[in-house]
């Protein structure tokens, strides 16, 4: 019987059997029908994803005609990162020329909506000219990130210090009230990057804070696209489900807290979200195996009630992708032709 | 670039269409199969005889705000900084 060469999900080596490859397959899968209440994948998915994983290919691909567009997150900052010295200018020249990007996104190093408010008179003329040197699309992305609203490094009383305390009542109302100062610093710079001729708008992580950061980006949707009449926005998530930090709060009557993709989807559609990209958190000490079988359930499920398009995120820890910088191939490509073929995606 | 990937995801972006409705709308526009968009020696030579733009532009030829006006027209979509572009240089 054959051995698979894998990896676990943070990277390292892992050889499993066929029997043992089935088995993860079937447990990723179980465990997230069991979290997200949603059907599990039916037996010809599962067979689909062990052929997957069954190649000895280093690398695989999708079928013909299965291919999908990419959006992408902080994609200046990935050539800050690694030391290699080019303007923001440059780097979306790279990512348009050199490496094909189908969408381009300009973002600040310090990537948060609230960092930018003050320094956006900077950020619009470098997107105007980032605009007359490019032909793909370009997007403005940024987080809403509430824990810069708390003190000390915001105006609001810390509800993570609150909380402890016992003042809960008092933690949801710093909640409440960073989360209009967020909307307003949402509105203000993607604004003022509308102004200046972007695309399209990306609110990064939105969820990273819990459920009043989730509710900031939505509020904030719902602002840009009615001021915006036919403005993109894509709404990217943080995590796989909303944690209820404050725990109460609710967009048209639903409460966020808890919420996975499926779920998510559906308000973000409400708020006049363009194109969606939901997360699946990456499980360490499984398979890649296991955290692809349990990635694709989730994602399956959001993107068989999307009305919009679905682009999931597969990075650094999420999408069943390894928890490293730069994931191997062998495990990215195979995590996304799973995904891709599977969930039937819009785009990565 | 290389192929139709910004056309398609210029329709999911200005029409929220799904993949499959973009890829085909896209198809219709340059008068090709759906299975030619990612066929890079073919997307270039449509992109080429559209003025859509190519990942190395001889000189003269259009290419950045130039191109993203023929797709403009050629998408029958709004792109907002060929929009300002116009607004700006009085066109």
């Amino acid at each position: 019987m054959a051995t698979i060469v894998t990896r676990y999900g943070d990277g390292s080596v892992l050889t499993m059997t066929e029997e043992e490859l089935k088995a993860d397959l079937a447990a990723g899968t179980e465990d997230a029908a069991e979290r997200g209440e949603i059907p599990v994948l039916d037996q010809a998915e599962l067979d689909h994803i062990f052929d997957i994983f069954k190649t000895p290919h280093r690398f695989i691909g999708v079928e013909p005609g299965r291919e999908v567009v990419l959006s992408y997150d902080g994609t200046p900052l990935k050539m800050m990162r690694a030391q290699v010295n080019v303007d923001r200018l440059q780097c979306l020249q790279i990512y348009e020329k050199l490496l094909g990007a189908d969408t381009l996104e300009m973002g600040h190093v310090d990537y948060s909506f609230k960092p930018i408010k003050p320094i956006v008179t900077f950020e619009q003329p470098l997107m105007e000219q980032v605009l007359s040197v490019t032909t793909a699309p370009v997007f403005y992305g940024a987080m809403p990130n509430l824990g810069l609203y708390s003190q000390p490094d915001g105006p609001f009383p810390n509800p993570s210090q609150l909380m402890p305390e016992g003042k809960v009542a008092e933690a949801q109302a710093a909640y409440e009230a960073a989360v209009e100062d967020a909307v307003n610093d949402i509105v203000y710079v993607s604004s003022a990057m509308v102004e200046a001729g972007a695309d399209a708008v990306i609110l990064d992580t939105v969820g990273a804070a819990g459920d009043a950061d989730m509710l900031a980006g939505l509020k904030a949707t719902e602002i840009l696209t009615r001021k915006f009449p036919g403005l993109c926005v894509e709404l990217g998530m943080a995590g796989e489900f909303v944690l209820g930090m404050h725990g109460a709060l609710a967009y048209d009557g639903v409460r966020l807290a808890g919420m996975y993709a499926h779920d998510q989807i559906k308000l973000a559609q409400k708020a006049g979200v363009r194109i969606f990209g939901p997360v699946c958190n990456t499980d360490t000490n499984e398979s890649a195996p296991w955290n692809v079988a349990r990635a694709v359930t989730f994602m399956k499920a959001c993107c068989e009630i999307a009305s919009i398009p679905v682009h999931v995120n597969m990075g650094m820890g999420v999408g069943a992708m390894t928890v490293h910088d730069h994931p191997p191939l062998d495990v990215a490509s195979r995590a996304s032709k799973a995904m891709v073929e599977i969930c039937r995606l819009d785009g990565l | 670039m290389r192929a139709a990937g910004d056309l398609v995801a210029r329709m999911q972006i200005a029409r929220g269409m799904k993949i499959a409705e973009a890829k085909a709308y896209v198809a219709g526009k340059l008068g090709a199969a759906v299975s030619d968009l990612t066929d890079p020696i073919l997307m270039s030579e449509a992109r080429e005889e559209l003025k859509l733009g190519v990942l190395h532009p001889a000189a003269g030829t259009p290419k950045c705000m130039e191109a993203k006006c023929n797709i403009a027209r050629l998408l029958e979509i709004d792109i907002n900084c060929v929009n300002r572009f116009k607004a700006n240089a009085g066109l």
